[in-house]
């Protein structure tokens, strides 16, 4: 799903909570999911100009997850040890949203080069 | 444009988000909210989110923003009916809604709202009648 516009954001958000619905993830693992989501979409609107979106259904063992994998071309980070610390930012907000995403999800994976863009996958298992 | 309808009721200022925030959204209804504040003399802003199925750290920080902007203006600021899993992930999160007092629910938020103001005007009256017993 391709993200350009803030308007792109509530759709996308509906579209990651039907899958975690369909998964029969539990309320709170849903809002967390949606909300880690909503943190990288927006950094992704903001910082790299938009970009596209991946939702997957994943299992490992019997366990069910949704793999949500964030893709931009835009100018990359240039440190990603300091962007993933609490309260760091370059705009002017709070600094939460990648550490705050990866503390909501099971799994968090960032690689970005800069000049070339950055690419944030998350998976949230069911019960994890 | 898209925008939040406020109400105004008596002293108060009443809010019901009842659709998906999105960012413009959000900024709107904190410009208008704190217009509303200045232009009807409110003291207090109940705001409810309980339609609201995730709040975000962008949402969270205009929260945050209402609440410092209306204090400003003299005015309380009461969020209510954050549902349960909202609470938690925002906390894992890290997000603390600073500056906002919180209620369950619209009724409690009413007697709160009250409470913080009705208590001020008390004392006021108070020092009126003091003043007045010295004379």
């Amino acid at each position: 799903m391709i993200i350009q516009k803030e308007q792109d954001v509530v759709p996308f958000r509906n579209r990651v909570k039907e899958y975690a619905v369909k998964i029969g993830m539990s309320l709170v693992n849903q809002t967390k999911l949606i909300t880690a989501a909503s943190e990288l979409v927006r950094n992704m609107l903001k910082y790299g100009n938009g970009g596209n979106t991946v939702i997957e259904v994943v299992s490992k063992g019997r366990e069910n997850g949704i793999r949500l994998s964030f893709i931009d071309k835009g100018p990359g980070i240039k440190d990603v040890e300091l962007a993933m610390k609490d309260g760091y930012s370059t705009g002017r907000s709070l600094g939460l949203g990648l550490p705050g995403a990866k503390r909501l999800v099971s799994e968090f994976d960032i690689k970005s080069a800069v000049g070339k863009g950055t690419t944030v996958t998350i998976i949230k298992w069911k019960n994890g | 444009m898209d925008r939040i309808p406020v109400l105004q009721m008596g002293k108060f200022l009443l809010v019901t988000i009842q659709v998906d925030l999105y960012d413009r959204l959000a900024l709107n209804l904190e410009s208008d909210l704190v217009q509303m504040v200045s232009k009807t003399g409110a003291r207090g802003v109940l705001i409810d989110i309980s339609a609201l199925s995730i709040v975000d750290s962008f949402m969270g920080r205009i929260i945050g923003n209402i609440g410092n902007m209306s204090k400003i203006m003299d005015a309380e600021t009461v969020v209510v009916g954050m549902q349960p899993a909202v609470a938690i992930t925002l906390v894992e999160l890290g997000l603390e809604l600073k500056g906002v007092s919180t209620a369950l629910n619209v009724v409690k938020g009413m007697e709160l709202l009250h409470k913080k103001i009705g208590s001020f005007e008390d004392t006021i009256e108070e020092e009126e009648h003091d003043d007045s017993s010295t004379d």
